[in-house]
């Protein structure tokens, strides 16, 4: 018996390998079972510093250039095989893009049991994780009796806890034989620097209230004062203002950051099923019956021409950025 | 080349939803049921791809109870050809691994060389189905396609990831898992939907595909349902806007510390 974590890496680790690895570990140890971890890709290197202290026993690395990128094909045989070699009874991955697709693939070959997305998993006789269903307005518990019991962890959901820093003992296997049938053109992968949406611990969004595309500096302004992502609802996606890759909601991103200012959002449903598990939500709307305020922590009715700004100038200077 | 769409029949998200009495699952009476928003993109590509002359079959697939004809018959007078429904006693407390093995099974014999679906079913939101029927087919697969280009038995695809995306080129035969912004699903005319009541729907029985006793068991059960976090503070800040600022940083430094 033991737990396996899959850690997600796009060339690095990803902050939500080191999270799915934190729930994993705590997962291991009220089952009071060891916790394994496997890597796939280019190299692991020296980024085996980043998984100190995460309670992890073994990391087994299976490293090539020909699964730098994820491929079905490459990485499920592998996980598979490691699984039922290990006798893994329990498996956790990430619910990232890749991530979901990766899960449901593995799960398929083992025959067994997955919960995606959830947003909490815990051990009390067997697995259990909380996830959320009907676009996020109801919380679904489920228990995963199969064997292993899957689940894929939402990014930015658990917060990264290390115990020590002791490190994972690194087992370097080989390569088995894999034939890739899909083969990878290009990898069009965000510019260096720039703060993903969905690992990003403050994200400031704007919607249809702001007019137009040329008034995207109002509120960028603001999310460079918090240091956040920018986000966007679907209807300025829609019209065309701003690229579909930073749209929130059940058609883009699903994000859980420490804070989420609303700018002219309404809060549709489907835009709520992506910031709903948000630890703070601030709202800037100017009609006080918008459904955004309902889900709010904290809101400002009034116009985000004249919010944005001045709420820039302020958080700049309690940052001391001034 | 023929297409299978694989569709569900969900409650449209904008319903309020209750749960029941045993807290395992929502209230179903009043609920107005549609096909899953995404599995419409899905419809629309395969129809696409037949008006192109690059397929000659389109079949629906849906594995559920007798209900789920309705979206079927959408799916039909959208432009596809015959129906396929994987229904029986249990269908409905299948999981997804369940769900993939019937639909899998039914799937065998017809030979698809694309198998189209939604990225997810918006009820819930279980995003794997698709993932295991191609694991189960052996067919190769992408998710979360936003464009879709076939050439031959090569699919060109670009698939989304966090911060980019991916394009792939995939032999047939293949499954992927469709996002909205590939296309503009149509709406059904007025003929088109007389003439898909004409369209066959045909049923296969779990039973007959080896989907029985044990094997209808699922390891995975709803302990309990319950509302997302209620206790939002619901706070609107009042005053001169210089004033709100302020107070709105101050609280979000010091009362919340997340600054
Ligand atoms: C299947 C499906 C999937 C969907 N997926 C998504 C999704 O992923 N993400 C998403 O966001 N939506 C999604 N939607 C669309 C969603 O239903 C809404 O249409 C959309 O979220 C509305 O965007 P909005 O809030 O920007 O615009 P609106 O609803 O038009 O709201 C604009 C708001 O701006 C306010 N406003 C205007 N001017 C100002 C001002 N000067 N200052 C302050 N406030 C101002 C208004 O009071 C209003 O509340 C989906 C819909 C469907 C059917």
């Amino acid at each position: 018996m033991s737990v396996l974590v899959l850690l997600e890496q796009r060339g690095e680790l990803k902050p939500c390998a080191l999270e799915a690895a934190t729930a994993a570990s705590k997962v291991a140890q009220a089952a009071g079972v060891e916790l394994n971890a496997v890597y796939i890709g280019q190299s692991l290197a020296d980024q085996s510093a980043e998984l100190a202290g995460l309670g992890i026993a073994k990391v087994y690395a299976y490293e090539n250039d020909a699964l730098n990128y994820y491929s079905n094909d490459g990485y499920v045989p592998i996980v598979r095989d490691l699984v039922q070699e290990l006798g893994a009874t329990v498996v956790i991955g990430s619910a990232s893009a890749l991530g979901k697709e990766y899960c449901a693939s593995v799960a398929a070959r083992l025959g067994t049991e997955l919960a995606q997305d959830a947003i909490e998993v815990s051990w009390d006789g067997g697995l259990k994780a909380k996830k959320p269903v009907y676009a996020g307005k109801i919380v679904s518990e489920v228990s995963i009796t199969a064997s292993p019991a899957m689940v894929s962890l939402r990014p930015n959901v658990v917060k990264i806890e290390r115990d020590g820093d002791a490190v994972p003992e690194i087992v370097k296997r080989d390569m088995p034989q894999v034939s890739l049938r899909t083969v990878l053109k290009e990898a069009a992968v965000a510019a260096a620097g720039q703060i993903e949406l969905t690992e990003a611990k403050v994200v400031v969004s704007g919607g249809r209230g702001i007019g137009g595309p040329e008034n995207w500096p109002v509120v960028q302004e603001l999310a460079d004062a918090l240091g956040a992502a920018l986000g966007a609802s679907r209807a300025v996606v829609d019209a065309g203002w701003i690229h579909h890759s930073h749209q929130v909601g059940q058609t883009g991103k699903v994000v859980s950051p420490d804070i989420y200012v609303a700018c002219g959002i309404s809060g549709a449903i489907q835009h709520q099923a992506g910031m709903r598990t948000s630890k703070l939500i601030v709202a800037i709307n100017k009609d006080p019956n918008a459904p955004i305020f309902k889900l709010c922590d904290y809101g400002i009715v009034g116009d985000l021409f004249e919010i944005c700004p001045l709420l820039a100038a302020e958080v700049r200077k309690a940052l001391g950025k001034e | 080349m023929k297409i299978a769409v694989l569709v569900k029949r969900v409650p449209d998200t904008a319903s309020v939803f209750q749960i029941d009495g045993d807290q395992k699952s929502v209230k179903t009476d009043g609920l107005k049921f549609v096909m899953s928003p995404y599995d419409e993109h899905a419809m629309e590509l395969a129809i696409q791809l037949k008006e192109a002359g690059k397929a000659d079959e389109v079949i629906v697939v849906s594995a559920g109870p007798d209900g789920a004809k309705d979206v079927m018959r959408t799916a039909l007078a959208m432009g596809a050809d015959s129906g396929l429904l994987v229904t029986g006693d249990g269908v409905e407390s299948l999981s997804s691994r369940g769900v993939a093995q019937a639909l899998a099974a039914a799937l065998k014999d017809f030979g698809a060389e694309l198998i189209l679906a939604g990225k997810q079913a918006v009820d819930d939101d279980a995003s794997q189905v698709a993932e295991r029927v191609a694991e189960l087919l052996e067919y190769a697969h992408a998710s979360v396609v936003t464009r879709f280009e076939l050439e031959g038995t090569t699919a060109t695809v670009d698939r989304e990831i966090e911060g980019g995306q991916y394009t792939l080129e995939l032999p047939l035969p293949a499954v992927c898992t469709i996002q909205k912004g590939i296309n503009t699903p149509r709406y059904p005319t007025l003929p088109n939907i007389m003439k898909a009541k004409k369209k066959p729907i045909a049923d296969k029985n779990l039973a007959d595909l080896g989907l029985s006793g044990d094997a209808l068991n699922s390891g995975i059960a709803v302990e309990n349902l319950s509302l997302p976090r209620q206790d939002r503070l619901n706070k609107i800040i009042e005053g001169d806007n210089e004033v709100r600022v302020k107070e709105l940083v101050r609280m979000l430094k010091e009362d919340e510390k997340a600054l």
